[in-house]
């Protein structure tokens, strides 16, 4: 079952017009605050109701504007994550937990509210109420209560953007877990390239309401056109798996093409596929191969498309090995190594500069 | 009762079952109107919330005579309700209407100040997770609205209790059918040697004010700390 979006909108001088289609599996909406994310969450939720458009949850039509169609948010069998999780104050955990399953129809396995419970390790916070809990616990909360209402699909607004980075690294691998273990669409809204490259099966990105590009997470990230954020921001996404562990505390792994990457230690077995996140600014080139050099990863690479920045920076889209990677360096370099189009370079990368918390697990294949 | 004589329990009997009655009677439409005072936007807002205060502002004794004009037997509704048996001129059924008009006011304000206080994200939350707007209402807007409605309540009974002159001006003060509390206070302060029962029953009207503040500030207490959480 997939998501169908297409919506024009106008609020406050702001236009919306944009459609695209979210397929099983996680997509994010990724774009900096103020492109339209959080309109289009609300659009799909029911709590916003567009100008004009068609939203349709696979033979559901859930707004179509020609034919005046609009159903109200309940009935539309959605599991919304909010970012300030927005868990009822005056119930418990467990009647917050079973909120939405008073409304949905009753032909649920009757382990589900344990498996859920035990998913997310809420067990022990079940009687307390959400005054009493911590920023992760209560978005936990929030997650197994958009769970177990039974929805056909799964929103997410920032869910993870209120909580500290210890916090974050706690909620991610639910996301994951989700994306991989149920069959229901997640829209997940995002302006965090870590956790876009972590989650992502497609990413739409965003600027000013409209949809710049759509694809999969290695496309989209590593296309210098696009940086929803600024070049700043940019890193490419490399799909892997764990060759073997070396002795001094470092991974191997191998990607499409024979590949290799050195990084720290990932605590996996050998063969576990892995994502990682690689920013373009911790990648530097050279024209030859360097040698007597500290960094551990000298990838020979192929020069794709150049960007030229409006400041002093140029974002390199480099093809290794068939794996797309962004290089972030000034013009001044691009001029005095004559980088060009198509040119064959040393993409140079330093092992440790792959940060743990942009290591992930990678999505089922297919 | 051997503090109170019989005139003197009848009439604190009659007051608590109009304060009663006036307050209970109001509950509905009171948290109706607080919520589409708070939450609605519709023409004509702005002369039901000034409807809704004209008893508070109004002298009682205006309200009260109104009230004899539309509600009395000869009055365009009081005669339409007198065909099906129900009477409210010089009847204890016409203080409770006058004395739940007259609190109306105030039931409605702190209603509609604690619905307000209602983060409608949650009642979105409770939408997206299948809640009708009635549900919604009923399982998260109520229940957070509880400590407000009882304050409400407590002070509309407090009102009720006290409420003299529309009362008057509607029903009269006949002794065991509408000589409520205050007006049994004036009517003993009008007759030779009446001081003490008047005293008696100014006594008991503190008494009872003190009772249902107190009540309702531990009932209220309780209330927020289950929200809060703990």
């Amino acid at each position: 079952m997939s998501l169908r979006v297409s919506i024009r909108h106008c609020f406050g001088g702001f236009q919306l017009d944009l459609g695209f289609e979210a397929p099983p599996g996680l997509t994010v909406l990724f774009g900096r605050s103020g492109s339209g994310k959080t309109t289009i969450v609300n659009a799909v939720a029911g709590l916003l109701r567009p100008d004009a458009g068609r939203i349709a949850l696979g033979d559901q039509v859930l707004f179509d504007s020609a034919r005046r169609i609009w159903q109200p948010p309940h009935r539309r069998r959605l599991g919304y994550i909010f970012q300030d999780a927005r868990l009822f104050p005056h119930l418990t955990v467990r009647q917050n937990l079973l909120y939405g399953r008073w409304f949905a129809p009753r032909d649920s396995p009757p382990d589900e509210i344990d498996r859920v419970i035990d998913m997310l390790g809420i067990a022990p916070l079940l009687s307390r109420r959400p005054g009493a809990l911590s920023g992760g616990e209560r978005q936990r909360v929030a997650i197994g209560r958009a769970l177990l209402a039974r929805p056909r699909l799964i929103l997410a607004d920032e869910p993870l953007a209120a909580l500290d980075e210890a916090r974050k690294s706690e909620i991610l691998p639910y996301f994951e877990r989700l994306r991989d273990e149920t069959e229901v669409p997640i829209l997940y809204v995002s302006h965090a390239p870590a956790e876009v490259a972590r989650l992502a099966t497609s990413v739409v990105a965003l600027q000013d309401g409209r949809v710049t590009r759509h694809g999969s997470a290695t496309d989209v990230l590593g296309d210098p056109e696009v940086t929803p954020l600024g070049a700043g921001a940019a890193g490419a996404v490399i799909e892997a798996s764990i060759l073997r562990h070396h002795e001094d505390g470092l991974t191997e792994l191998e990607a499409a093409g024979g590949l290799r990457l050195l990084i720290p230690s990932v605590p996996r077995a050998p063969g576990t596929p892995l994502r990682v996140h690689i920013e373009a600014q911790d990648v530097m080139l050279a024209t030859t191969r360097p040698e007597r050099i500290s960094a551990l990863n000298i990838l020979p690479c192929r020069i794709r498309a150049l960007r030229m920045g409006n400041g002093p920076g140029a974002l390199v889209q480099l093809d290794a090995c068939g794996n797309l990677l962004l290089a972030r360096v000034t013009q001044r370099s691009v001029s005095a190594l004559g980088l060009c189009d198509g040119q064959e370079v040393f993409a140079v990368l330093k092992a440790v500069s792959v940060a743990k918390g942009a290591i992930a697990g990678g999505p089922r294949p297919g | 009762m051997s503090l109170l004589g019989p005139d003197e329990w009848q009439a604190v009997a009659l007051s608590l079952r109009v304060a009663l009655w006036a307050t209970l009677a109001g509950l509905p439409p009171g948290i109706l109107v607080a919520y589409a005072l708070a939450r609605w936007e519709f023409p004509g807002k702005q002369v039901l919330n000034g409807l809704v205060h004209l008893p508070l502002i109004l002298p009682p004794v205006v309200t009260g005579y109104l009230l004899l004009l539309t509600f009395g037997t000869r009055g365009p509704i009081g005669a339409a309700l007198k065909e099906i048996g129900i009477v409210f001129a010089f009847h204890w059924t016409g203080a409770a209407l006058a004395a739940g008009i007259m609190a109306f006011p105030l039931l409605v304000r702190a209603i509609r100040l604690s619905i307000e206080a209602v983060d409608p994200k949650l009642e979105q939350a409770g939408a997206t997770l299948g809640a009708s707007r009635l549900w919604v209402f009923a399982t998260v807007t109520l229940p957070l609205t509880l400590p407000g409605i009882l304050a409400g309540a407590i002070l509309a009974f407090a009102k009720a209790m006290g409420e003299f002159g529309a009362t008057i001006t509607f029903v009269s003060n006949i002794p065991g059918q509408t000589q409520t509390l205050p007006s049994a206070i004036y009517a003993f302060l009008q007759v030779p040697g009446g001081e003490a029962s008047a005293l008696r029953l100014v006594a008991v009207s503190v008494a009872i004010a003190m009772a249902a503040l107190i009540l309702s500030e531990v009932l209220s207490r309780r209330i927020a700390k289950r929200v809060a959480g703990a």
